[in-house]
């Protein structure tokens, strides 16, 4: 878990920021993706984003590549529809979802389009 | 998110001011709340601690989650003197992920030769710093060994509540520092928060591995605790170089 500035989004983070609405300004749809909880050893601390585009281009990263797929492929749903998500990815979880965390923590993850 | 808001996050970013973005996860409805803006919000309490942890995170109240993303800014060291351990703190610094500014007035050493891809200031702390905007985000080494050059720096660093603050030198160059900025009017409470000898007590002998003494010091202020706990307590930093 993240303590003392470890939360705090590095320099390469002020980029995902940066390129989402920068993405948004060219009129691409848009999705931003955010850790929002964690549980035993997680790979990106709470408030890591990725950003993802409609052709499922993405910056960034919530799980250090174990669920990105799987948040990339949520996102486009995310950018069709407009509605939020709340998605969680866990190794124990493999009824929900076909991936999981090999580091076995579980994380939640908000997907939000960007308007 | 609306794009204006992140707009806005972003603005806030550029100029090194935190803020927190609260998000209703059930609703998904979303606001941006300032640093400055903080006291006045209805969540003040909640939000001063996590931006005092600088910790994102959840809140439950009732049956409303919400999302706390405290996005701080991003950070960085500023080093007085661009020293050869200098040219090795600069790399692995931006490694570490900190962004790093070099500053020195001696155009000799100032030079993007001597330092590829890092941004040198060849100017005097006392014109330069002021412009960077030097914040509690930023950790301050001063390398040259030259007071004329690392004394201004180290008060601005004292003066702006940098998470980190170290300087080269002996123990008795250190005593004769502290002298002199006492002199000067800065607090012995204060002076206390100087890390000297500079770096972690790893037996460092090049300037290579006084580089890596250096950066261990900085990661370990930035991540142990909270700076912002340390400077509201107003103790002296934690591990003490040997």
């Amino acid at each position: 878990m993240a303590s003392g500035l470890a939360g705090m989004s590095t320099a390469r983070e002020d980029d995902v920021l940066e390129a989402a609405a920068r993405w948004r300004r060219e009129g691409r749809g848009v999705a931003l993706a955010t850790v929002v909880e964690t549980w035993g050893s997680a790979p990106r601390p709470v408030g890591s984003h990725l950003v993802i585009d409609e052709a499922g281009s993405f910056l960034g990263s919530v799980s250090g590549g174990c669920v990105e797929g799987a948040v990339v492929a949520e996102a486009a749903e995310v950018i069709a529809d407009g509605a939020p998500r709340l998605l969680e990815f866990g190794v124990a979880d493999a009824t929900a979802w076909q991936v999981g965390l090999s580091c076995g923590g579980r994380i939640a993850v908000y997907v939000e389009k960007l308007n | 998110m609306d794009l204006a808001v992140l707009e806005e996050l972003n603005a806030e970013r550029a100029a090194r001011r935190a803020a927190i973005v609260v998000t209703e996860l059930g609703s998904g409805r979303q606001r941006l709340v300032k640093a400055a803006g903080i006291a006045a919000d209805p969540l003040a309490e909640q939000l001063a601690e996590a931006l005092r942890a600088a910790k994102s995170g959840l809140l439950t109240l009732g049956n409303e989650r919400l999302f706390l993303a405290v996005e701080v800014p991003a950070p960085r060291l500023v080093i007085t003197g661009a020293v050869h351990i200098a040219q090795a703190l600069a790399p692995m610094a931006r490694l570490a992920g900190l962004d790093v500014a070099i500053v020195d007035p001696r155009t000799a050493f100032a030079t993007p030769e001597r330092f590829p891809d890092v941004e040198v200031h060849a100017e005097w702390p006392d014109v330069v710093l002021p412009r960077l905007g030097i914040d509690a985000y930023t950790a301050m080494a001063a390398l040259t060994h030259d007071p004329k050059i690392d004394d201004p720096a180290l008060v601005e660093a004292l003066a702006r509540g940098c998470f980190y603050i170290g300087a080269l030198g002996s123990r008795r160059t250190h005593a004769t520092r502290l002298d002199r900025l006492a002199e000067k009017g800065v607090p012995r409470e204060a002076l206390a928060r100087i890390h000297a000898p500079i770096g972690l007590d790893i037996g460092a002998a090049s300037p290579a591995e006084i580089a890596v003494s250096i950066i261990a010091e900085i990661v370990g202020e930035l991540r142990r605790r909270p700076a912002a706990d340390k400077r509201a307590s107003g103790q002296a930093s934690g591990g003490q170089a040997a």
